[in-house]
Order: structure tokens, then sequence, then C-alpha cells
């Protein structure tokens, strides 16, 4: 393999990069990424910069003088891959070709349709995304959530302590019951109710009001509420759209095996853009995680070193984190399979709980509430007894 | 200065213990039986390596999974990227004592904001 080119340079592509000259590939390497910025970490995006204790060159991933031996194509966005002619199309008309290709182009944030060119409605994904929110939010006023999720319930929680006036609204019945199920979602969901954020469940948004800038979100049960500013955290979609024609197959993401091998040979996929094979779960998952686009790309470099003649290790359960209100909340492993959840230490009115999930008796997931210690380890059991 | 830890006989393989000065320090025992400090906080953010993972000679944060190498402090991958300082052990008697470094310590900026008298 004479050249391997990563698209997408954020940290699965940053992950990538290193793995490759970590396993001993010392060819021509090329890295496009369409945002102007070097690799930067996004998860304080919806804390610590958006709170505005951490800078932004405290966000970068590499470390002072790193130096892969990488040529980096930023601010160009790869517009097509033509996997005959082992090229990458870019925007601007110009072609990188490359005998070895890993597609690390991540996930975008859903919108709210119609919002478009209002002011004061913000989406989170970016560096750019967060530096305009957190310059909305030094203003102060009243911020509206639109979804209960991760990101949402996260900037809730900055924007409370920034002294914001904060309401979360919610779809679904109960917020994260999709990663957490319903008991653990309560709970979690509850840190909101506990610092008197409102939090409206079980009712869509019918759309926004205002004129040039949003004045109000309104509810599809006919209320309305007032807002300053308003954060659309409904969640992202994958960066695949740029792949339609290559031939690679797709299906909520780049659909790949267990190490990331994809169905074009010598094309390898990683992070949020990446619809895995999960052998614990035995289907198809795609894993929208930090850890997960860190750790993943050695096993598909891996992968595309060897032209795929390597035995896929299993990959650790899917681990994530957030910070919410001042509590540390790990989760790993699989709650959907879980037939049962139990709370193990600690108790959920003190929020510092570590709960089990089990199927038939065996554990399949964990969930910790400023538990690290316990969460580790139950976490490292899960990986031991599920491999 | 030598600060006393704890007893060896009090700390098994495969466990740590925390010195609560400042900043804090841990001893890690390994599995093959040898003893290390290294500064307790991990330089990323405000976690205490003592509750992380250890593996061999390396322990892994247990909050977002970078590795400390216990010999030399050295950290693996982000989001960590920073090493942690490594204290001199001395077993006498039966007890455990570290003799803390005299380099500066590489803390979470988090920590380090708040030492300064910052906001935390
Ligand atoms: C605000 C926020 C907070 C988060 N907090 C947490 C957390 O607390 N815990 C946790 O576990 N995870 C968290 N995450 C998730 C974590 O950040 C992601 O899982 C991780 O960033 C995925 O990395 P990635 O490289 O796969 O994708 P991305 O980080 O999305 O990077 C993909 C890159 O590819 C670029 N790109 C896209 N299309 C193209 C193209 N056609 N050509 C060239 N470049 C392209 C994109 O612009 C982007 O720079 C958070 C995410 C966000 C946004
Ligand atoms: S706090 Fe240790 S890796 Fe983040």
């Amino acid at each position: 393999m004479r050249t391997v080119a990563v698209v997408g340079a954020s940290l699965a592509g940053l992950s990538a990069a290193r793995s490759l000259r970590k396993q001993g590939y010392d060819g021509r390497l090329v890295v496009i990424g369409d945002e102007l910025h070097r690799p930067y970490d996004r998860p304080p995006l919806s804390k610590e910069f958006l709170a505005g204790r951490l800078g932004e060159a405290e966000l970068a991933l590499e470390a002072d003088g790193e130096d892969l031996g990488a040529e980096w194509l930023l601010g160009v966005r790869a517009a097509g891959l033509d996997h005959a002619r082992r090229a990458i199309r870019l925007a601007d008309g110009r072609e990188v070709s490359a005998d070895g290709v890993v597609i690390a182009t991540g996930a975008a944030a859903r919108t709210l349709p119609g919002s478009e060119g209002l002011a004061g409605v913000h989406t989170l994904r970016t560096l750019d995304d967060a530096r305009a929110l957190r310059d909305e939010l030094a203003r102060g006023g009243r911020l509206v959530v639109i979804g209960g999720g991760f990101i949402g319930a996260e900037v809730a929680s900055t924007a409370y302590a920034l002294g914001l006036d904060v309401t979360v609204v919610e779809a679904a019945p109960t917020p994260l019951a999709g990663p957490l199920g319903e008991t653990m979602g309560a709970i979690v969901s509850a840190l909101h109710a506990d610092h008197g954020v409102p939090l409206e469940c079980g009712v869509g948004v019918k759309g926004l009001s205002g004129e040039t800038r949003v004045d109000a979100v309104l509810l599809e049960d006919g209320r309305s509420i007032p807002a300053d500013i308003v954060v659309v955290g409904v969640g992202a979609r994958p960066n695949v759209e740029w792949l339609q024609g290559s031939g690679i197959v797709l299906d909520n993401g780049v659909k790949c095996g267990a190490d990331g091998r994809t169905s074009l040979a010598g094309v390898v996929a990683v992070g949020d853009c990446a619809n895995w094979y999960d052998p614990r779960a035995g289907f198809h998952r795609r894993v929208e995680h930090w850890t997960g686009a860190r750790e993943r790309p050695d096993a598909a470099v891996a992968t595309l070193l060897a032209a795929g003649a390597v035995k896929p290790g299993v990959p650790r359960p899917p681990y994530f984190w957030s910070d919410q209100y001042g509590v540390k909340i790990q989760f790993a492993g699989h709650a959907a399979g879980a037939d049962s959840v139990t709370i193990e230490a600690g108790t959920a009115d003190d929020r510092d709980v570590l709960a089990v999930y089990r199927r038939a008796g065996d554990p399949v997931a964990v969930l910790g509430m400023n538990q690290p210690r316990l969460f580790m380890r139950r976490r490292k059991q899960l990986a031991a007894t599920a491999s | 200065m030598m600060i006393p830890a704890c007893r060896l006989e009090d700390l098994p393989r495969g466990e740590a213990h925390r010195l609560d000065i400042d900043p804090p320090v841990s001893v890690f025992h390994t599995d093959d039986g040898e003893l290390f400090a290294i500064d307790d906080t991990c330089t990323h953010q405000d976690a205490s390596l003592a509750d992380g993972w250890l593996e061999g000679c390396e322990v892994e944060c247990p909050l977002h999974a970078s590795k400390f190498d216990l010999r030399t402090g050295a950290v693996d991958a982000p989001p960590a990227k920073l090493p942690v300082r490594t204290h001199e052990v001395v077993v006498e008697d039966g007890m455990i004592y570290v003799q803390p470094s005299t380099e500066a310590p590489n803390l979470p900026p988090c920590i380090s904001a708040r030492l300064a008298g910052g906001p935390a």
C-alpha cells in the first residue's frame, strides 16, 4: 500500500492516522477534512468550553509537536469515492489517488425543518457552532433546549450554571429511555428538576415563532414557551452523502464488519459514520461516542494493512460518559437487550447510583452516576464476561 | 521528605492506595508485586487514578480511558495529553514510603484554575 487517504479530520480520523503510523505504515498519508481547524475534541463543546472554562487551544487533540508525516488537506470536502480508479474526488475539483481509504466523516447535527435563517436558533456539533452559542449564552436570557438527550441535557446544565433561565422539551415520555432504558432514563433526567429546570416530556415541537429572531417554541399541545435562544439537540445523522454512487453499502451510515471492513476492498470506516457489526449484540449498531471513535480505528487500520487477512478481536462494549449538573454519568454495554435493572450501590435519591442491567441473569450493561471506581470495575467485568 | 503511605501487607496486589496530600499521590501494587507511585489526579480532568484499572504497569483512567505508564508517567493517547509525575517508593520495615518528586505537577485545567483562585 503506497497511499492511504483518511477522510474526516476529527477524533476517528486522527486516531486512524496515528494507528497507521503505530502499526508500521510508512507510505504517503493524506488526511482530508472539511473544517479548517486541526483535529479538536468535541465533548467539551457542550461542557467546559461552553461554560468558558476551557479555551480553544486546550481542545486540540494533537500533542504539541506531534508529527505524523501526513499531508493535511483541510477546509475541503470529499465529494466522491471512485473505487475503480482508487481516487477520492474533492469538492474543489482536485483528486487524491489512494489505494487505502479510511472513512471517518462523522455525523452532523439534525436541524428542525423551518428554523433556517431564524436568529437565536442553534445546533451544537462543531467548534464554530460552540463559539456562536457561547457568545449568545453570555448575553443571558431564556433558553429552550429541544431534545432531552445527552447533548441537550449537557447544554441545559451548562446554561443553568451560567445563570440562564432554561427549559427542556422532549418528545418522548422519558428522556434518555433509548440509551438508558425507562427506569434509569427517568432517574438521570430528574437532574433537571433537582435544579429547578422545567422538563416538558411527551410533547412534540410544532415549530418556532419569531420574525427574524426566535421568540418562542410552539408545542403540539398548543402551548408556546417564550425563548430568546433555542438549542436544537435532536440527534445527528451520519455524513455519508458523499459516498452515494460509490458502490459502498450504506445503511444508517457505512455498513461495516466488527473490524471496520466495508463492502469495498481497501476501504474501512470508523467513528460516528460507521454502522459496525457488534458481535456481542449480534446486529449492526452505529455508536456515536468518543471512546469508540478513539479505539476502533486500531482494529480498522489493522484490517486495512493486512488486506482483511486478520481475524477481528471482539471490541470492548460501547462506552460513553456525560457530565450534567456536576454529576458524572458513565454507561457501558447495551441497555436495549436487558430484562432487568438493579441499583447495586448508592441510591437514586442521592444521584450516585451504580446500576447493572441484566438479560436472563447475565450483565449486559452498567450505568454509573458519580461512581467512577465501581463503574470501572463493572465495565471491565462486562468486557471480560461477554468476550 | 519521605511520606509514610501504608503498610505493605495492607496493599494487596492489583490495588492502589491514595495519599491525601496536595496534590494527591497514589501508590500502586502491580500484579507482579512491584510498587510505583504517581500523581493521583489525571492530567485531563479531575479523576482519581487510584479509582482506575491497573493492568501490568499501566493504569487506565476511570473517566475517559487514557492510560498512564506507572514507570515513566507517560500517557498513551488522548484525551489526556500530559504525563503524570512519578515518585520514588521505598519500603522499610514493612512500611511503604513515598518520596515526592520536586517537579511541577501537570494538573488538569479545572484544578489549576482552582489553585490559581480562578473559577472552579
Ligand atoms: C457537543 C458534543 C458533546 C459530546 N460529548 C460526548 C461525551 O461527553 N461523551 C462521549 O462519549 N461522546 C461525546 N460526544 C460524541 C463524540 O464527540 C463523537 O463520538 C466523536 O466526535 C466522533 O468522532 P468522529 O471523528 O467519528 O466524527 P466527528 O467528530 O463528527 O468528525 C468528523 C469530521 O469529518 C468532517 N467531514 C464530514 N464530511 C466530510 C467530507 N465529505 N469531507 C471531509 N471531511 C468531512 C467533519 O466536518 C468532521 O470534522 C459529543 C459530541 C458533541 C458534538
Ligand atoms: S479524566 Fe482521565 S482521561 Fe479524562
